[in-house]
């Protein structure tokens, strides 16, 4: 028999608070983000955009533009040698608009110049001839058929419906409304940086890019340039963030087009202004939705229409649609829906990934509806909720049956069970009452409100979509590398990856190779699916190279390997005495393996809205106090009570540091953060404008992590980036209806919504 | 006195750096940047809403995007390469790592400044005056919770240190 | 292209006569942000950091006066000896965007750019502050509502450096506010200062971000005067203060922008008004 177990918390293994390995290197200011990457002899490039959100191109004048000293090149959209267009689901995409323009923002043209000045001086001397015309903002409008097509693909993104059993059925209580969401921006704040560097002979690129997929990235880039995909060798430039503003291409193809054109490297950087204009941003919509309850309050049909407002272009439109449509249910039963969505481009800033995709839109609307329920039902917002909590094996409306671990009355109750704040005090400081030092509100002026808000939110990829991730593991005296193309973008994997060759292993020594396309895809960084996939992925790598450990160790010693372990850093004889360090074990020899991770597979919708069309789910109840001035509509939120359904915790300081990072997006998205948009202008692209949550915004955040694991998971453990900001908006939405009486139908909610 | 707009020297993190071939309007941060190889302090909004450039200027926490970099020539700035002479850290930027302050880290840099200034000044802040301390930070990836404690945790260090 | 950096005020003055159209720069808060943007290309620039004789106060000999320099910080401000003088330009110094700014940003600025939401500029309304001009050659004194002349213009003439604001020490009560959709670094929505002198028995009521400048509201103040005390703490009777508060919003004039209504904005200075005054009168 082996000996006893040893503990092995004092390791950095799954379970434990492993420290951030670049986390010296970005608190010494050392750690080089994609903004930070230099060139020998490298020029800068910058991109003319459209000033018109709707408009001909009559012509191009470069004349004026070339005649500048140190202007050494000018691209347009005839200079690009493969494919014209570019997009994550249909390349609509112009990599430079030709004819007509869509979006106020739309590149143009691009320049390549031996200093920033010198490109801003070139873009000013380019004449562009515009013949303007008249934008179309409105979605419903543009939907009509005899609206003016704005793109040869049609006006419409994307139409799904679900209808799945009694369409008649009416409830004994009917509640319905429309609930409307602005459009929020991810505001990461590693602004966009691109580096490329073109090989002689320009066959190819070397490219650092922070973004994250690289090699969708890639995939586009090749397309555009005509070259082979082999020939785009891209590396992760470290990322300042992304919460899906970095999934489309932005500045990438620009870059490599201008460094083939020059045969020089070419620096690309997007200051606060263009980075607004350069990405995509999360879906205005706007939901009308029914539910029909019984007396007691069991929800039995629901019905709906949204529609997603998608700008110019389709991005990841039509997916983040049918997120909106298959999540309307709610963490709910529900058996009886009708559902009717559609994703509309319009002239409109083009939409696409942010985090919770779709879902936040319409969690917002489930979450207010709920309320609204309890109120025609004379039950409390818990009450209702429980009653009509999702448990595992309950069909969705979309026939698909939830087989993940489903603890949402759990989430419910554990939130519930957490202590509330302590009441303002009278004589509170200025700091901790609405209005801060803006000393606009006494204590007496404040009414406190509480609100809750549950989502269920799907991980992964959907829709037969195969998003799988690859990893490669090496072991050699007692040293692990690991090899992913898995994109930090702060979320921690570069802390995980090594936990889990730790725990798989029994290695403590683990080095992360340079993250880039020299080995398989690891899919995006999104959809709170990298712990999973490429967790899963690693953590394969690390179990077949462990194989091969034992398979060694069991030769050399004459042990069959079935009977070996890794009981902390040795490899063990589960029946026997042998114990050897696995540093001993694999010194002398090399081994190397890749695995590819792929979850089970997804199917399309149907006509109706049916299929099994999503991996798996995860489950959040978040609980909002707020303080609200009644009289001049000012909002601080004190406490975000939350638990969430984890599955397994990996890392709890990571895991906390998603939850309440989080939890300050959907925070901002209730009272602070919206793109204000005037017939297709953003009238607010600035950190002036586009307000951010301070220090002095974020609430006490208590946050309970459910464990139940997850058997799908191949670490048993969920996705946690997206919940924390999917309920929380509307949690904060009910709190401030709970102070003030008000409806307030729409967020981000401004004061004059509060008090006038 | 007067800087000449091609070429001045600025006094940052003890030394006596040259600045040359440089437009007479650039922003510190640009110029710690591009000309002296100080890639540390971070932009992100170019108008003083995020904090990412935070320096100490004179003794002062600012932000060095709003800072024209030529008019400084007799100031004494410390940037966050500037911290510690070599690769020790401080008692703040371990408290960062120890304490998960530390996501995508762009805000880092600015963050930890304006940190170690509040700490110099006020060796025992409230959470209060934590809070207002770096309520010029901006981070989008934390939510300031691991801030908080980072902060906690490298008051009680430093404490310790000077005991 | 040169960027002065004298050393005295003297020599400030001199450089700034020399080159009237020089780029003036105290803490850089505004002025870097439109270079920063491209809005602005500078060639010869006077910067004042080190004019240590505008960075301080005095406080007068009979102490009836402070004259605030117009290059010291608003950091300065918040607390010591010049709160307590100026307890209402602290409450405005102390919601200047953020502690960076604060370090670096002065009323100098504030007066120089003459944004109508200048934070400290209605205070300088209330307190009918008097800003000194001065050229190497000159030196006048011009009431701070005839300084501030429009939207972003002021009545500074080319060569005058802006030295100082003196304001009264008041004997009364004066507060400030100031509304936004955040908790910090806020960006004013609308905002108020209130003055009561208790020797004089005047009042002074100044409005920020609802008009194309500070707005003075010298009806309702004169209104006021005639019917309430304002020598004595009184309470104000409920239909009272709605009016005073409907009468400050009438006198404001918002506009509809990014940021907010114009009818939030008269409701936002109504409000904060009313509440200015019950502080007034109860603190």
């Amino acid at each position: 028999m082996s000996n006893a177990t040893k503990t092995s918390i004092h390791r950095d293994v799954l379970g434990a608070s492993a420290l951030r390995p670049d986390g010296a290197a970005k608190v010494s200011g050392k750690f080089e983000f994609s903004s930070d990457l230099h060139a020998e002899h490298m020029l800068w490039g910058a991109t003319l955009r459209s000033p018109h959100p709707f408009a001909r191109i009559i012509s191009i004048d470069l004349s004026d533009a070339y005649k500048i000293d140190g202007v050494e090149a000018i691209i347009t959209a005839q200079d690009v040698p493969g494919k014209k267009t570019y997009g994550l689901i249909s390349s609509d995409q112009p990599v430079f608009a030709s004819e007509i323009v869509r979006y106020v923002g739309e590149p143009v043209a691009a320049v390549a110049a031996d200093h920033p000045e010198t490109c801003r001086r070139a873009l000013a001397a380019i004449k562009v001839n515009y013949e303007v015309l008249s934008p179309i903002t409105d979605a419903e409008l543009a939907m009509l058929p005899s609206t003016t097509q704005i793109h040869p693909d049609g006006n419409l993104f994307r139409h799904q419906r679900i209808i799945t059993g009694d369409q008649n059925l009416q409830g004994e209580i009917i509640v319905e409304a429309t609930y409307e969401m602005g459009m929020q921006d991810q505001a990461f704040l590693g602004l966009e940086a691109a580096l490329a560097i073109p090989d002689s002979g320009g066959a190819g690129v070397e490219m650092f890019v922070a973004t994250q997929w690289l090699h969708e990235d890639q995939k586009q880039i090749a397309d555009c340039l005509d070259l082979p995909r082999e020939k785009i060798r891209i590396t992760l430039g470290g990322v300042g963030g992304a919460f899906g503003a970095r999934e489309d291409i932005s500045l990438q193809v620009h870059c490599a087009l201008l460094a083939l054109r020059t045969s020089r490297p070419i620096k690309m950087q997007y200051g606060r202004e263009e980075s607004f204009y350069g990405h995509v941003h999360r879906h205005p919509a706007k939901i009308w939705i029914r539910h029909h309850a019984t007396r007691a309050g069991v929800i039995q049909r629901i019905e709906s229409r949204m529609v997603f407002d998608g700008g110019a272009y389709a991005s990841t439109s039509a997916a983040v649609l049918i997120n909106g449509v298959t999540h309307i249910q709610g963490p709910y039963k529900c058996l009886n829906a009708t559902v009717d969505g559609y994703a509309v481009r319009t002239n409109n800033p083009p939409c696409g990934a942010m985090r919770g995709f779709g879902v936040v839109q319409a969690c917002y609307a489930h979450e207010s509806q709920m309320d609204k329920l309890a109120v025609a039902c004379g039950l409390s917002p818990v009450e209702i909720r429980l009653i009509n909590a999702m448990v595992t094996g309950d069909k969705l409306i979309t026939g698909q049956v939830v087989e993940s671990v489903a603890p949402v009355e759990r989430c419910i109750r554990e939130t519930d069970a957490i202590e509330m704040p302590a009441p303002l005090a009278r004589n509170a400081n200025a700091l901790e009452i609405v209005g801060g030092s803006g000393l606009t509100s006494l204590p007496h002026n404040i009414v406190r409100g509480v609100g809750w808000g549950v989502s269920i939110k799907n991980l992964m990829y959907s829709e037969s979509f195969d998003d799988f991730a690859t990893a490669r593991c090496q072991l050699q005296n007692g040293v692990v590398n690991l090899k992913f193309a898995t994109v930090e973008v702060g979320q921690g994997f570069v802390v995980l990856a090594p936990q889990i060759a730790r725990s798989v292993l029994g290695v403590d020594e683990v080095i992360i190779d340079p993250v880039d396309t020299r080995i398989g895809s690891a899919g995006s960084t999104s959809a709170s699916r990298q712990t999973w996939m490429s967790g899963g992925a690693v953590d394969g790598a690390c179990r077949l190279v462990r194989q091969r450990l034992f398979e060694h160790v069991g030769t050399k010693h004459n042990i069959d390997p079935l009977r070996l372990v890794i009981e902390d850093t040795d490899v063990v004889d589960m029946l026997g005495d042998f114990r050897i360090s696995v540093i001993e074990a694999s010194t002398g020899i090399f081994i190397d393996e890749t695995f590819e991770h792929h979850h089970r597979p997804t199917e399309e919708l149907d006509e109706n809205g049916q299929g099994n069309c999503h991996v798996a789910f995860a489950f959040v109840a978040h609980r909002a106090v707020v303080d609200v001035d009644v009289e001049l509509g000012l909002v601080k939120v004190i406490q975000i009570a939350t638990a969430q359904d984890v599955g397994r915790v990996l890392n709890p300081i990571a895991a906390l540091g998603q939850i309440e990072g989080g939890i300050a997006q959907g925070l901002g998205l209730a009272v602070m953060e919206e793109i204000v948009l005037d017939n297709g202008k953003m009238r607010n692209p600035s950190f002036t404008d586009y307000l951010l949550p301070t220090a002095l915004d974020a609430p006490q955040v208590i946050a309970v992590m459910i464990e139940e694991p997850e058997p799908q998971a191949p670490l048993g453990a969920k996705g946690i980036g997206e919940p924390p900001c999917i309920s929380v908006t509307p949690a904060i939405a009910a709190a401030i209806r709970n102070a003030t009486g008000r409806d307030l139908p729409r967020v981000p909610i401004r004061p004059q919504d509060i008090c006038l | 006195m007067s800087a000449n707009s091609e070429v001045y020297d600025l006094n940052v993190n003890g030394q006596r750096l040259q600045v040359r071939d440089a437009w007479v309007g650039e922003s510190l941060l640009y110029v710690l940047r591009e000309r002296l190889g100080l890639a540390g302090s971070k932009g992100a909004c170019e108008q003083g809403e995020c904090g990412s450039c935070t320096v100490i200027m004179d003794g002062q926490a600012v932000c060095s995007c709003l800072v024209m970099a030529a008019t400084a020539i007799d100031s004494k700035i410390t940037t966050i390469e500037g911290l510690t002479q070599d690769d020790s850290l401080t008692a703040v930027q371990d408290a960062f790592i120890t304490e998960g302050g530390v996501q995508c880290g762009f805000c880092t840099p600015g963050l930890i400044v304006a940190i170690e200034h509040l700490l110099d000044n006020n060796p025992d802040p409230s959470q209060l005056e934590v809070k207002e301390a770096i309520s010029g930070n901006i981070c989008r990836c934390t939510g300031y919770g691991r801030i908080f404690e980072a902060v906690n945790t490298a008051v009680t260090t430093r404490r310790a240190i000077n005991l | 292209m040169t960027v002065l950096i004298p050393q005295s005020l003297h020599d400030a003055l001199a450089a700034a006569t020399t080159n009237p159209d020089a780029q003036i720069i105290q803490g850089g808060t505004d002025l870097m942000v439109e270079i920063n943007f491209n809005h602005r290309k500078p060639t010869d620039v006077i910067a004042l950091r080190r004019v240590d004789e505008i960075r301080n106060y005095v406080v007068s000999a009979d102490k009836k006066n402070v004259v605030v320099g117009s290059g010291l910080p608003y950091r300065e401000m918040e607390h010591g000896e010049l709160a307590k003088l100026l307890p209402a330009l602290a409450q405005a110094a102390r919601t200047v965007g953020s502690p960076q700014i604060r370090a670096a940003g002065s009323i100098g600025g504030n007066l120089g750019t003459c944004s109508p939401a200048g934070d400290a500029l209605p205070v300088l309304s209330a307190l009918d502050a008097v800003i000194n001009l001065q050229t190497a050659t000159t030196s006048r004194e011009i009431s701070v509502h005839d300084f501030m002349v429009g939207v972003k213009r002021n009545a500074r003439q080319p060569g005058e450096l802006i030295i100082s604001a003196t304001l009264p020490i008041i004997n009364g009560w004066q507060g400030y506010a100031k509304v936004g959709v955040r908790n910090a670094m806020v960006i004013s929505i609308a905002s108020c200062c209130l003055v009561i002198d208790r020797e004089k028995g005047s009042i002074g009521v100044a409005l920020g971000a609802v008009g194309p400048t500070i707005i003075r509201c010298r009806e309702t103040e004169q209104w006021l005067a005639m019917q309430i005390d304002l020598k004595n703490i009184s309470i104000v009777a409920t239909n009272l203060l709605k009016e005073f508060g409907d009468r400050v919003a009438k006198e404001s004039k918002p506009i509809d922008d990014h940021r907010s209504t114009a009818a939030y904005r008269r409701h936002a200075v109504a409000t904060l008004s009313r509440r200015l005054l019950t502080r007034a009168n109860t603190q």
